[in-house]
């Protein structure tokens, strides 16, 4: 079981880069409102 | 929308905002392809503006007809284009300027859709964004090319209205406590995910011994590796009111909660170094996540309320127009509200609000005074009147002299007499944060006793980690969230959760008549003929006069407008603020108003007239004599019978108590068939009555609106405020009832009691089953029968139990 070794420390890193990359869209605003791009979809914009 | 419905609908309701359409023909634009006939010459106004914008589609996407557009109802958005206004609410850029506007009149995702694209069309606007959550729109404008004025006279062309935003009503600072919240949820909860992967193999193992020494000890490092920041950064708030709570030397919900963690972290971290012993990273990563997630809901649900509350919220003027010569109205500057001192002369142009309580120096106008005193009729200022700061002048504009502004206002000194009135109220918080309390010195007792008597930390660890009393701390607050949710989504905004307990065991309901079981809606009871004139022309002439006044009374006219055959034309209309109108018709002179008024045109005294003190008499007469006299009667809303039977079915004891004249209260109690009923009452003695009940034991919920309701608002147990009425009176209440078209729900408020029994009902049933779970899993762990995994997942078992039972308030 070495690979392991690889993997495990592997799968903490991801999980700082996956952390990194929320932190970076919840500060963006993306987060903020959750209902209205939902309803954009449904109104087409020229 | 079904199409099949469209051609019946088109010819019975205004295509725009679905009220009945009484002229066909008159009113029409062409939408969608299809001429539709509207109700009237607003309406057609709004549709021309959105079609000729391109903006057709609104009305295939909308999910409900717009509201009726009252454009004489808006203040001038002139004076939001002042820079000194513009200070309190715009931020400079380069080259720009910003501010959040607040948008009224929403109804669903495709008026949103139709306000973001006009204002994006507007020249001179550089961004405009809308968030559906709390239907603000934040706009910058390029001040060289428009102005503020412009971009809100845009959305209220298509029968929408907008008003600035007070930055400094912590917009920022509700949105980063937000993403404050959402970040730690965040990492508690991707971490607990992660560690529980890395647990995983241990507890498949268990005994097995497939996975050897090093392969364990590489899972531990990375679950601590994982744990650290859900520990030392998600639980902060855990932390921080832990060491509240114990520099205050009283332990509540958050202590046992930090002890836990940080022993449980403590142990497995040495646990991993030692390679020694067992781990529960997983649970304490769980634990936090679940915790966090339940205070994001309350925070959220909270946020909403808040927000809902800010629209209704603006009636305290911001900016006023000082003049610089009291006898110069031309010579007026617009300067902060607060800047007013005593003797400054200030102008009040009609439909604005007085910005300091002061005195009438000149001008002539009638003032409504229903936020302070809840009564709709508005009052005749002249010169000497007295004004009252956040009091509305209606018809001309008013110059006066500031007596007291600011914080010496009338307004302010209620405010804070409501303020020590709200000191002493019962909080379900503080029942809990008692029981936690007890238990909390008994779990860390038996801990340390186990621990030294058996000589293992780890029995010590497994009390506390079992007996944490986390599903206690669950128990309340997902549960109460859900319901403030569940209430909002009902029309009502629960601004402290404590008053859940209040209103599930109240034992009586005191309601307030006027703005509360009434509207200010006004309607004709009786009409007597005075004169030679028949009851058609009397009602006729009457609907004519007052078909363009604001006054509230003269809408009971013109709710029963005759046909256009018995139409009457009337020429020269006079307004008499706080009198009456005049007009010729017919070649006579012609006065619709108080007694005294149409006497100095017919002449003598009326002829016995009826005097009825429940209704309000409007006179009508011409230079020929008395015509008629009508009895106005200010009408309960629909729903008020209904609401007081259903308050009295779910065994509420119903009173009325209210500053009307006792003619009037009794007979509005005895239509609703309320027993208790006191008239004429002031504050002073609403206060007394509430405190009686109080003395009598009696668990007494106030329903009101008026700023003179609040101190008895805040004096009853619990209290709900109408979200039309004053802003004093919702700051201080527990519920307030939000305003839908401009009023009130009152239906709402019967049902906050059904709702906030459930609550405590399963609030009760999750202190039970964290109680019982406790009182078994103590001595349990205490002896040493439960390992650390058990007691990770007794613990995980009975939070999720509890939390899912709290789902159920929902």
């Amino acid at each position: 079981m070495e690979s392991l070794w690889i993997l495990i420390p592997l799968s903490v890193a991801a999980v700082f880069a996956i952390g990194w990359i929320f932190w970076r869209s919840l500060h963006g605003g993306q987060f903020d409102d959750l209902e209205r791009p939902g309803t954009d979809v449904l109104s087409d914009d020229q | 929308m079904n199409p099949g419905s469209e051609p019946q609908r088109a010819a019975a309701a205004c295509y725009h905002c679905g009220l009945p359409v009484t002229e066909p023909g008159r009113w029409r634009a062409r939408i969608l392809g299809a001429q539709r006939d509207l109700c009237c010459a607003g309406c057609e106004a709004v549709a021309s503006t959105i079609v000729a914008g391109g903006f057709e589609q609104y009305y295939e996407t909308r999910e409900a007809t717009a509201r009726t557009p009252i454009p004489e109802a808006l203040a001038p958005s002139a004076l939001y284009d002042d820079p000194a206004a513009q200070k309190q609410f715009a931020a400079a850029g380069d080259g720009f300027l910003e501010a959040t506007l607040i948008l009224d009149r929403i109804r669903c995702a495709a008026c949103l859709w139709l306000n973001e694209r006009t204002l994006r069309e507007i020249p001179g606007v550089l961004r405009a964004d809308i968030n559906y959550a709390t239907q603000r729109a934040q706009v910058a404008w390029d001040p060289r090319r428009t102005k503020l004025s412009a971009i809100i006279e845009a959305i209220r062309a298509i029968g929408y209205d907008a008003w600035p935003f007070d930055p400094q009503r912590q917009t920022a600072l509700d949105r980063d406590t937000r993403r404050a919240a959402l970040w730690r949820l965040f990492v508690a909860g991707f971490g607990a995910m992660q560690v529980m992967m890395y647990a995983f193999p241990a507890y498949v193992d268990e005994g097995a011994g497939d996975l050897s020494g090093g392969d364990a000890s590489l899972m531990r490092w990375a679950s601590l590796v994982l744990t650290v920041p859900v520990v030392l950064f998600s639980c902060g708030p855990f932390f921080s009111g832990a060491w509240r709570e114990l520099a205050r030397l009283r332990p509540g919900m958050d202590t046992p909660i930090a002890i836990g963690i940080a022993a449980g972290f403590l142990a497995s971290t040495w646990a991993t170094v030692t390679g020694q012993g067992e781990v529960y990273f997983d649970s304490i990563a769980m634990l936090v996540f679940l915790l966090l997630g339940a205070r994001y809901l309350e925070l959220a649900a909270r946020q909403r309320a808040a927000t809902a509350l800010d629209r209704l919220a603006r009636w305290q003027p911001s900016a006023a127009l000082r003049l610089a010569d009291a006898a110069d109205a031309g010579s007026a500057e617009s300067v902060p509200a607060h800047a007013l001192v005593a003797g400054d002369p200030v102008l009040v142009p009609a439909g604005e609000r007085v910005p300091a309580d002061g005195v009438v120096e000149r001008g002539a106008s009638s003032v409504d005074e229903s936020l302070l005193t809840g009564e709709p009729v508005p009052l005749a200022k002249e010169p000497g009147g007295e004004l009252v700061a956040g009091t509305l002048n209606l018809e001309q504009p008013l110059v006066m002299r500031v007596v007291r502004a600011g914080a010496q206002t009338r307004a302010a000194a209620i405010a804070r007499l409501v303020e020590r009135g709200s000191a002493a109220k019962p909080r379900l918080v503080e029942a809990a944060d008692r029981i936690a309390h007890g238990l909390t010195w008994v779990v860390l007792a038996v801990a340390a006793l186990a621990g030294l008597n058996s000589g293992n930390p780890w029995i010590a660890i497994a009390v506390l980690v079992a007996t944490c009393p986390c599903a206690l701390a669950l128990a309340a607050p997902v549960a109460l969230a859900n319901t403030a949710a569940r209430l909002l989504g009902r029309g009502v905004a629960l601004t402290r959760s404590s008053a859940l307990e209040t209103l599930a065991k109240a034992t009586d309901v005191v309601l307030d008549k006027t703005g509360t079981l009434t509207a200010g809606r006004f309607a004709i009871a009786r009409l007597q003929l005075l004169g030679r004139a028949g009851e058609g022309r009397c009602r006729a002439l009457a609907a004519a006069l007052e078909a363009s006044s604001r006054h509230p009374l003269a809408r009971a006219f013109r709710d029963e407008s005759p046909s256009p055959a018995a139409r009457v034309p009337v020429e020269e209309l006079v307004n008499f603020p706080g009198h009456g109108m005049e007009a010729t018709a017919g070649g006579r002179r012609v006065r619709i108003g108080t007694e005294a008024f149409c006497r100095e045109l017919a002449g003598a005294p009326p002829p016995n007239t009826l005097r009825d003190a429940a209704l309000t008499p409007v006179f009508l007469a011409d230079d020929g004599g008395w015509l008629a006299v009508f009895q106005l009667e200010d009408t309960p809303r629909p729903e008020a019978g209904e609401v007081v039977a259903a308050l009295r079915d779910s065994g509420l004891r119903v009173h009325l108590l209210s500053g009307d004249h006792p003619a009037a209260v009794g007979s509005l109690a005895g239509r609703l068939g309320i027993a208790d009923w006191t008239g004429g009452a002031s504050p002073q003695d609403k206060y007394a009555y509430v405190e009686a009940l109080q003395r009598a034991g009696r668990t007494v919920v106030m329903v009101g609106d008026g700023l003179n309701d609040a101190p008895v608002l805040a004096r009853a147990d619990a209290s709900i405020a109408m979200g039309s009425g004053a802003d004093a009176a919702q700051a201080q209440a527990d519920c307030v009832l939000l305003a839908q078209d401009g009023e009130a729900r009152l239906a709402a408020a019967a049902d906050c009691f059904g709702l906030a029994r459930r609550a405590m009902r399963i609030v009760k049933q999750n202190f039970g089953w964290a109680l019982a779970y406790n009182a078994v899993a103590l001595p349990l762990a205490a002896m040493g029968w439960i390992g650390p995994l058990e007691a990770a997942i007794g613990m995980a078992a009975s939070s999720f139990i509890v939390v899912l039972n709290a789902m159920r308030a929902a």
